[in-house]
């Protein structure tokens, strides 16, 4: 008993942060769908959603509760455990790197030492879901999909951790709010322009949206690697893929934009969150902006880009980076 | 080697060029118009079934039942029928009727009308369930008109 309430405190704690994570997974996925689909349509020259409510601001709701009330289709051929299993491992992981993040000075669920590390393991957890999805669906589309999936987040996450490595090296700690702290004076943004551009291209390619959405797309692949997947299974894919903009722009922001500084507000060990969420959503901005400038790429652009430019400029960048921070 | 960063310099030029189209029409006003709640001016060219036409200056229409329009139908779709009646010069329009099913919009009896009586209506909302729905009563019509 005396250990119970000597650990309660710690509980009680993991039980809020746990909420508001949901909190955040289910409203960020509510408002950015919302805002995709209103941010097409004004590029499109045309109004969006526009029935459910005023503007359509209740559209995603009912989107919602069609998708909940839809069958689970499982296909006859395909592997009936792991087909179920995927939806639930895409969309599981998502909630720890928000555990980690630095909403504000106080507003963090736990300053680990090794927090970036907890994000990037459990953000390439999305990628073995649809691998495991893909598989089981037992789908040419779907496996095709996979194949382009694997190839193309393995090929991206090079880059995209040089990136990283190079402000870490920097700060010399892979805490988030050390490297928050870091960027006290100057935004890592203005020391490290190419790395933020790296890693800006590696997180589209990351998170499977266009230009860079291969694994799903539909003009070759039907749906890539969610071709069989209906109702509340296919919405957890979509669920995750906000998610997991969310948390790599956050990472961004955290990284390149200062996290939560910014001109002081009253309170700002706690209000400094509505810096931090102007920068992710400016972020989150630009990802649905490029979704609708660009048309996909083809698989062999996108493997060479990786390659040939975004990993040896990242690798050239660090070592750069290496050299001044040993000098200095 | 040269072209190695050319190609990088110029894909990120276009690339910059796209984003400055895109956000253009982000903030450029909307150019569809809501259905049922919007509707556009019909213009003057479109050619809807065909009706008769009241003139502003006797408040009737002008069909004199010469029965061009129906001999000039490709389609046999109109039926004009006229009466002779007491006191009055020449005849009255009794039917004129159209089977727009049939109509192939020639437009000839729009042409051949001696007293330019017909012209084409701006009706595009024309849906329905049963075919008698398109037959229509053009002098009811051109009666009900204001």
């Amino acid at each position: 008993m005396e250990t119970f309430y000597s650990i309660l405190p710690e509980l009680i704690r993991i039980v809020i942060c746990a909420v508001c994570g949901a909190v955040i997974v289910f409203g960020n996925a509510l408002v950015m769908g919302y805002a995709e689909r209103k941010l097409a349509g004004h590029i499109m020259l045309r109004p969006g959603p526009m029935e459910v409510g005023p503007h359509g601001i209740y559209q995603l709701v009912i989107d919602g509760l069609k998708l909940m009330g839809k069958q689970l289709v499982v296909p006859a051929k395909a592997d009936p455990l792991l087909f179920r299993f995927a939806p639930l491992l895409a969309f599981a992981p998502v909630f720890v790197p928000l555990l980690v993040l630095p909403f504000s000075e106080k507003i963090q669920g736990f300053d680990l030492d090794i927090g970036l590390l907890v994000i990037l393991a459990l953000a390439s957890i999305n990628l073995l879901a649809i691998l495991i999805g893909g598989w089981a669906s037992n789908n040419k589309y779907s496996l095709f999909g996979v194949f382009r999936a694997v190839s193309q987040n393995v090929a991206y996450e090079i880059p995209m951790l040089l990136s990283l490595l190079a402000v870490v090296f920097m700060t010399n700690s892979f805490s988030l709010k050390a490297v928050v702290a870091a960027q006290s004076p100057v935004w890592f943004i203005v020391i490290q322009p190419l790395a933020f551009l790296i890693y800006l291209v590696s997180i589209v390619a990351e998170t499977n949206r266009a230009p860079f959405d291969l694994p799903e797309a539909e003009s070759e692949l039907t749906a890539g690697f969610h071709t069989e997947y209906s109702g509340m299974s296919f919405s957890l894919f979509v669920l995750a893929e906000y998610a997991n903009m969310f948390i790599v722009s956050s990472v961004a922001t955290v990284f390149f934009l200062g996290g939560s500084s910014g001109i002081p507000l009253p309170y700002f060990e706690y209000s400094g969150i509505i810096w931090f969420m102007l920068k992710v959503y400016s972020l989150m901005f630009f990802l649905v902006w490029i979704r609708w400038t660009y048309p996909r790429t083809r698989f062999d652009q996108l493997m060479n880009f990786c390659w040939k430019y975004l990993i040896p400029f990242a690798l050239v960048n660090l070592l750069i980076t290496v050299v001044m921070v040993k000098l200095l | 080697m040269k072209s190695y960063f050319s190609e990088l310099f110029t894909g990120a030029w276009s690339l910059i060029l796209g984003l400055k189209v895109t956000i253009k029409a982000l903030v450029s006003p909307i150019v569809t118009v809501q259905y049922p709640r919007e509707k556009i001016v019909v213009t003057p060219n479109y050619r809807g079934h065909i009706d008769l036409i009241k003139f502003a200056d006797t408040g009737a229409h002008k069909c004199i039942s010469c029965g061009s329009c129906m001999r000039e139908c490709p389609s046999d779709c109109i039926v004009v029928e006229g009466e002779k009646r007491e006191g009055v010069k020449g005849k009255v329009l009794t039917i004129f009727t159209l089977d727009f099913t049939k109509c192939s919009l020639c437009g000839a009896c729009v042409e051949v009308c001696p007293t330019k009586a017909l012209d084409y209506s701006d009706e595009y909302e024309l849906a329905g369930s049963t075919r008698e729905q398109f037959h229509f009563d053009l002098l009811k019509r051109v009666e009900e008109r204001e």
